[in-house]
C-alpha cells in the first residue's frame, strides 16, 4: 500500500545548501515546497553542542554525520574491464546524511572558478588546439563566469566569506589573487587572521615570484549578519571544521544562514529520515508526477508535486536519475547518452616540511584558515611547452592538529613503539603541511552507471563508479608537486616529503568529498544531462541542481559553484519557469 | 497559520491606532486589537499551538497552579455572556461575571490604570474573535487558596485600583511610557519584587522579580543591576527586535517580545524607553567583587575558558545579535542567580522575530557539570569584567536541578 499524499508545488529531494537556498527561494515565490531529507534533523546548540562536537573519535573517525554503507553503499572500480565491488566504508570521499548534508561537514573552502573553466572546452581549443584535449571529454558549462557573477555573490554574502578581492570589477587589487575573475564588490568580510604556518608559506611563495592570496572562508573572521537577517558569530580557531558540525555558529551550513528564517514559513515542511526511491514519471516519461519515498516508519508515500528539484549530493543526484529513468544513460562504448556522463574527481598530492625549533601549534586551525597560491591552477599559465591541461591551487591551510590522527613523522620513523613516540612528539608543532588540489577532467572511461549485481536494502540496484586518474591529470599533478618542492626547498626546514599522484585510483583512504559530474549542464541534449538553467532535457519539470552538474572539476573546492547553480538555477524557475512552464531551452 | 493571520492584522492595527480613539466600530475593534498586544492577552491566554485566546498554559504561582481562562466570545466556556461590565470590572477591579473574585496572576492591579478608552476598544476587539469552545478549569490551587473568596482580603491589603494619572511635571511620551509601562504592559508584573503574600513591593519598582523559576532582571536605569548602561534606542531595538547590542531575549521574555512588544508602534517603544531611563534604581553600592585569584573564581575561570569562552568571548563581551554580552549585563549582576543557573543547567533558545531571526540557542551543561561546577562558572561569571555579585553557592543549583527534573 503507498499512502497518497496532498500534492504540493515542490518537492525537493535533500535539504542541505542547495535544498536550502532553493527552498527558501521558492518559498518566497509563494510556492508551497516541501523538502525530503533521508538523515536526521539536526541543529546548531542540540547536534553540535559545544561541550561534545569537537570529538574526534564520534565525528571524525566514526564518522557520526556521514552516509553509511548500511544505509547506501556503491560500488567502484577503476575501468570498465574490472568487476566493481561495494566498499566496506566510505573512505576516499564522505558524503554527508542530515538536514545540511555535506555542508555541516565541510571545511568552509569557498571559490569561485576561473572564467576561462565555464568555457573550457573553447577556451583550450582556441588556445592550444583541438588536439590538445583530444583523449578528455571537457565541456563548457552553457553558463558564463560573467552569468554567474551575481549568484556567486549572492551566495558569499549569504555565507558571510572572509577573502580579500584580487579582481574588483577588472581593477586588480594587493593582497588578493590576481588571477579570479571579475568581482563586483568585496568579500562580505576580510580574512581571517593568519597563523604562523601561511604566514611562512606565503613568504616563501612570494620570494618565488608567486602570488599567495588568503583563501577565501566559511569560517567567519568577525561576526556578521546576513542578508536575511541571521546571526553568526566569529570563528575561535577551534580546528574543528571538517567531519564537523560548528557549536559556535561561525561556519556557514544551511542550519546559520537559512534555515531560521526557512523553517519558519508557513508554505515551508521539512520531512526528515524520509527517503526518496525514485522520482515518477507520467506514462509518457516526459513529466514528473512527485516522488514515492519511505517515512521513518518504513511506511511507503507518493509525494505529488509540479516540480521535483533533485537536491542530493551529486553522486545520488545521478543514481535518482538512473533509478527513475529520466534521460539515457551514458555508454562509455559508445559515448553517447548523458546520465553518468563526465563524472570527475579531484586530483591532489600533499606535501610535508619538517623543521626543527618551530611552533606552528598545529591545533589553532580553522577548515579554510591558511594561504594559496593559484599561479598554477586551471589556465592561469601558458600549457604550450607542457604535455598536459589543467592545474592545481596550492595551499597551506592547516586544518587539524586533531589528538588522534594528526602524527606526522618523516619517513623511516617506525610505526608503534619508543621511537615513534619520540618522533611524533618532536615533530607535532615542527611540520608544515601543504598541498596541491588538482583538476579532474573529464575522459571517456570515467562515468557512473547501476551496478548490475549489487542493491540496496529496498532492492534498487547500487551506483557504480568507474573512475581512475586520467594521465592527463596525472602529468598535470606531478608538474604541480614539482613546483611544489620548490616552494619546499625555499622553506628550508632540514626534511621535506613531496607527495605525487598516481595511477589507480583507491577507494580506501580519504582523498576529497569534490566528485562531480554525472548529470552535467550544457547546451547540447546530446552531451549534457540538464541544459543551462539545471532543467533535465528529458523532463523539464525536473532540475538537477549540485556538483553533478559540473562538466569537469576544476582544482578548487565546489561548494562555491554549488551555491552559485542553486541560485541561478532559483532565478530560472522564478523568472522564467513559472511564467511558462515547459522546456526553457529549445534543443 | 490562524495566529500568523492575526499578527499580521496587528500590524495592520497598528496603524490605524495613532488615530486614537475613534467612535467607528471597525477602527474601535482595530484598535482593540492594538491594545490586546500592548496588553499581551495571548502571552497568557493562549497556549502555545492552541487557539487564540482560548485558554492558556498552566502558570505555577507560588500559591499553586492556576490555568489562565477562554476569553474568547464562546457563550459556554468564554465571556461570550459577559457583559461590558463583567469585563469592565475583571480588568479594573479583579471582579469577574456574578461577582467571581479573579487571582492576580491575572494582573489587575496594573490593568486597573488602563483608561475607559482602552477598556472599551479591548471590549469592542474580543467581542468580535473567533469563539471557541474550551472549558478551562482555571482555579487549581490548593486549599485555603483556592477559595476565591480570600482575595477580598488580599484587595483590601496590595490593591488600591485607580486609573492612571498623568504627571503635569513630565513630558507627555514621559507620560505614555509610565502609562504602557504600569497599565496595559504590566511589566512590574514580572519585573517587580513580590511580597509574601504575592503583592507587588512597589518600593522596589522594576528591580527584579522571580517568577516559574525565572529571573525577570532589574529594568531601573541602576548602572549596576539595572539597564543604566543602554541608551534609550538599545531597549527599543531589544523590545522591537528581542536582540540590541547587548542581550538577547530568552526565556519568557523572549515571549513578551513575538507576542507583544515587536508590534508596538515606535513611538509608543521610545516612550516607554524614555520612561524606564528614568526609573531609579536601588542606587545601592555594588558588592566587592570576589577577587580574581579566590580559589572559586580559579575553577570557574577555568570551566568558563573550556565551556563558555568560545560564545560569550574570553571577556565576556558575546557577539552582536547572538550570544548575549555577560560583562555589566542587568541579569548577572542582579542578586537572584535563578536565570543563570537554570541557562546553564537547561540551555535556552532565544526568541524569534522577523528583524532578528536567528534564534541561536545555548545547549545544556546539566549532563556534563555538576553542581558545584556550575556554582564556581557562574560565580566566576558574576564577579568578572566589572561584574559584582553574590557568589553561586552548589546548593543553589542543586534545588534548581531538583526543580527542572520534576
Amino acid at each position: 500500500m503507498v499512502r497518497k499524499l496532498p500534492r504540493k508545488d515542490v518537492v525537493i529531494v535533500g535539504l542541505g545548501w542547495t535544498g536550502a537556498i532553493l527552498a527558501h527561494e521558492l518559498t518566497d515565490a509563494g510556492l508551497d515546497v516541501v523538502a525530503i531529507e533521508r538523515g536526521p534533523w539536526r541543529d546548531t546548540a542540540t547536534d553540535f553542542n559545544v561541550a561534545y562536537a569537537p570529538d574526534e573519535l564520534r565525528y571524525a573517525i566514526r564518522k557520526d554525520l556521514f552516509l553509511q554503507p548500511a544505509q547506501e553503499a556503491m560500488t567502484m572500480r577503476n575501468n570498465i574491464s574490472q568487476t566493481a565491488l561495494p566498499m566496506r566504508d566510505y573512505g576516499s570521499f564522505l558524503p554527508g546524511t542530515g538536514v545540511g548534508g555535506a555542508g555541516t561537514h565541510w571545511n568552509g573552502h569557498t571559490w569561485r572558478f576561473f572564467p576561462s573553466d565555464f568555457v573550457l572546452k573553447t577556451h583550450l581549443t582556441e588556445r592550444y588546439g583541438a588536439g590538445r584535449i583530444a583523449d578528455l571529454t571537457v565541456q563548457d558549462w552553457g553558463v558564463s563566469y560573467d552569468e554567474l557573477e551575481n549568484s556567486f555573490d549572492r551566495f558569499e554574502y549569504l555565507a558571510g566569506i572572509s577573502g580579500k578581492a584580487g579582481n574588483l570589477n577588472g581593477k586588480i587589487e594587493a593582497g588578493g589573487n590576481p588571477f579570479e575573475g571579475p568581482r563586483s564588490r568585496e568579500y562580505p568580510l576580510p580574512p581571517m587572521q593568519m597563523t604562523y604556518a601561511p604566514t611562512l608559506f606565503a613568504e616563501a611563495a612570494r620570494s618565488i615570484g608567486l602570488h599567495p592570496f588568503p583563501t577565501p572562508s566559511a569560517n567567519l573572521s568577525k561576526a556578521y549578519v546576513n542578508p536575511l537577517g541571521i546571526a553568526m558569530g566569529q570563528c575561535t580557531f577551534c580546528g574543528f571544521c571538517e567531519r564537523f558540525g560548528c557549536a559556535n555558529y561561525s561556519k556557514s551550513s544551511a542550519h546559520t544562514t537559512i534555515l531560521p528564517v526557512l523553517m519558519r514559513k508557513s508554505n515551508f515542511e521539512a520531512r526528515t529520515e524520509c527517503e526518496v526511491l525514485k522520482v515518477d514519471l507520467a506514462s509518457d516519461g516526459k513529466t514528473a508526477k512527485g516522488v514515492t519515498y519511505v517515512d521513518v516508519t518504513g511506511e511507503l508515500c507518493e509525494q505529488p508535486a509540479d516540480i521535483v528539484l533533485l537536491n542530493a549530493y551529486g553522486l545520488h543526484n545521478v543514481r535518482l536519475m538512473l533509478l527513475s529513468k529520466i534521460g539515457t544513460p551514458y555508454d562509455p562504448a559508445t559515448g553517447t547518452g548523458t546520465v553518468g556522463r563526465n563524472y570527475a574527481y579531484q586530483t591532489n598530492a600533499s606535501t610535508q616540511v619538517f623543521f626543527e625549533g618551530k611552533n606552528f601549534n598545529p591545533f589553532i586551525a580553522a577548515g579554510a584558515l591558511g594561504q594559496t597560491v593559484d599561479d598554477y591552477n586551471g589556465d592561469a599559465f601558458d600549457h604550450a611547452a607542457l604535455d598536459f591541461v589543467g592545474g592545481a591551487g596550492i595551499n597551506c591551510i592547516p586544518t587539524n592538529g586533531r589528538p588522534i590522527a594528526y602524527r606526522p613523522t618523516p619517513p623511516g620513523t617506525p610505526r608503534w613503539g619508543s621511537a615513534w613516540k619520540k618522533a611524533a612528539k618532536q615533530n607535532y608543532g615542527n611540520t608544515l603541511t601543504f598541498s596541491s588540489q588538482g583538476s579532474s577532467y573529464a575522459a571517456r572511461g570515467n562515468y557512473l552507471d547501476l551496478d548490475p549485481t549489487y542493491k540496496d536494502r529496498f532492492g534498487r540496484p547500487l551506483l557504480r563508479v568507474t573512475f581512475d586518474f586520467p594521465d592527463n591529470d596525472i602529468r598535470m599533478s606531478n608538474w604541480v608537486s614539482d613546483r611544489m618542492q620548490q616552494i619546499a626547498t625555499t622553506l628550508g626546514g632540514k626534511q621535506a616529503v613531496v607527495g605525487r599522484a598516481r595511477k589507480g585510483w583507491n577507494s580506501v583512504p580519504y582523498q576529497s568529498t569534490h566528485n562531480t559530474g554525472g548529470a552535467i549542464m550544457g547546451t547540447d541534449p546530446n552531451t549534457s544531462a540538464v541544459n543551462r538553467h539545471l532543467q533535465s532535457w528529458d523532463v523539464p519539470n525536473v532540475f538537477v541542481v549540485g556538483a553533478s552538474a559540473f562538466p569537469q572539476n576544476a582544482g578548487k573546492n565546489p561548494t562555491g559553484p554549488v551555491g552559485a547553480l542553486a541560485f541561478w538555477a532559483a532565478d530560472a524557475i522564478r523568472n522564467h519557469y513559472l511564467k511558462n512552464p515547459g522546456k526553457l531551452v529549445q534543443a | 497559520m490562524k495566529k500568523a493571520a492575526l499578527l499580521a492584522g496587528v500590524v495592520a492595527a497598528a496603524l490605524v491606532s495613532a488615530s486614537g480613539f475613534a467612535s467607528d466600530l471597525f477602527d474601535r475593534i482595530n484598535a482593540g486589537r492594538y491594545k490586546a498586544v500592548l496588553a499581551d492577552c495571548a502571552a497568557c491566554h493562549t497556549k502555545p499551538g492552541g487557539q487564540p485566546f482560548a485558554g492558556g498554559a498552566p502558570l505555577d504561582t507560588p500559591f499553586g497552579k492556576l490555568i489562565p481562562s477562554n476569553i474568547t466570545p464562546d457563550r459556554e466556556t468564554g465571556i461570550g455572556n459577559w457583559s461590558y461590565a463583567d469585563f469592565r470590572g475583571a480588568l479594573k477591579e479583579g471582579v469577574g461575571k456574578g461577582g467571581k473574585r479573579l487571582y492576580p496572576a491575572m494582573p489587575y492591579p496594573a490593568y486597573s490604570a488602563m483608561t475607559e478608552a482602552d477598556i472599551a476598544d479591548l471590549w469592542a476587539y474580543f467581542q468580535k474573535i473567533e469563539p471557541v469552545s474550551n472549558r478551562v478549569v482555571s482555579n487549581q490551587l490548593p486549599f485555603p487558596f483556592s477559595i476565591r473568596t480570600v482575595m477580598i482580603g488580599w484587595n483590601l491589603l496590595n490593591f488600591s485600583p485607580s486609573e492612571f494619572k498623568p504627571d503635569p511635571a513630565k513630558s507627555a511620551e514621559w507620560n505614555r511610557g509610565a502609562y504602557l509601562v504600569n497599565g496595559p504592559a504590566h511589566c512590574g508584573t514580572c519585573h517587580t519584587p513580590k511580597s509574601l503574600l504575592g503583592a507587588d513591593k512597589t518600593d522596589q519598582f522594576l528591580r527584579a522579580g522571580n517568577l516559574q523559576s525565572w529571573v525577570a532582571p532589574d529594568i531601573t536605569n541602576d548602572a549596576h543591576k539595572g539597564i543604566g548602561g543602554w541608551a534609550a534606542e538599545d531597549i527599543v531595538a531589544y523590545l522591537k527586535t528581542g536582540a540590541n547590542r547587548f542581550d538577547i531575549a530568552s526565556g519568557p521574555m523572549s515571549e513578551v517580545v513575538a507576542n507583544s512588544t515587536q508590534y508596538w508602534t515606535d513611538a509608543d517603544l521610545t516612550a516607554v524607553a524614555t520612561y524606564l531611563k528614568d526609573i531609579k534604581g536601588a542606587g545601592t553600592a555594588p558588592p566587592r567583587p570576589l577577587d580574581a585569584g579566590d580559589p572559586l573564581m580559579l575553577a570557574g575561570k577555568a570551566i568558563f575558558v573550556d565551556r563558555c569562552s568560545a560564545c560569550h568571548v574570553s571577556s565576556g563581551e558575546g557577539a552582536p545579535f547572538l550570544f548575549p554580552k555577560l560583562a555589566k549585563a542587568p541579569v548577572v549582576n542582579g542578586d537572584d542567580p535563578t536565570s543563570l543557573i537554570r541557562v546553564v543547567l537547561e540551555g535556552s533558545q532565544a526568541g524569534t522575530t522577523k528583524a532578528r531571526p536567528t534564534t541561536p540557542a545555548m545547549p545544556s551543561f546539566a549532563w556534563n557539570l555538576g553542581d558545584a561546577e556550575v556554582a564556581s562558572v557562574l560565580s566566576y561569571v558574576r564577579n568578572s569584567w566589572g561584574n559584582a555579585a553574590p557568589a553561586v553557592t552548589p546548593a543553589q543549583v542543586k534545588d534548581m536541578r531538583t526543580k527542572l527534573a520534576r
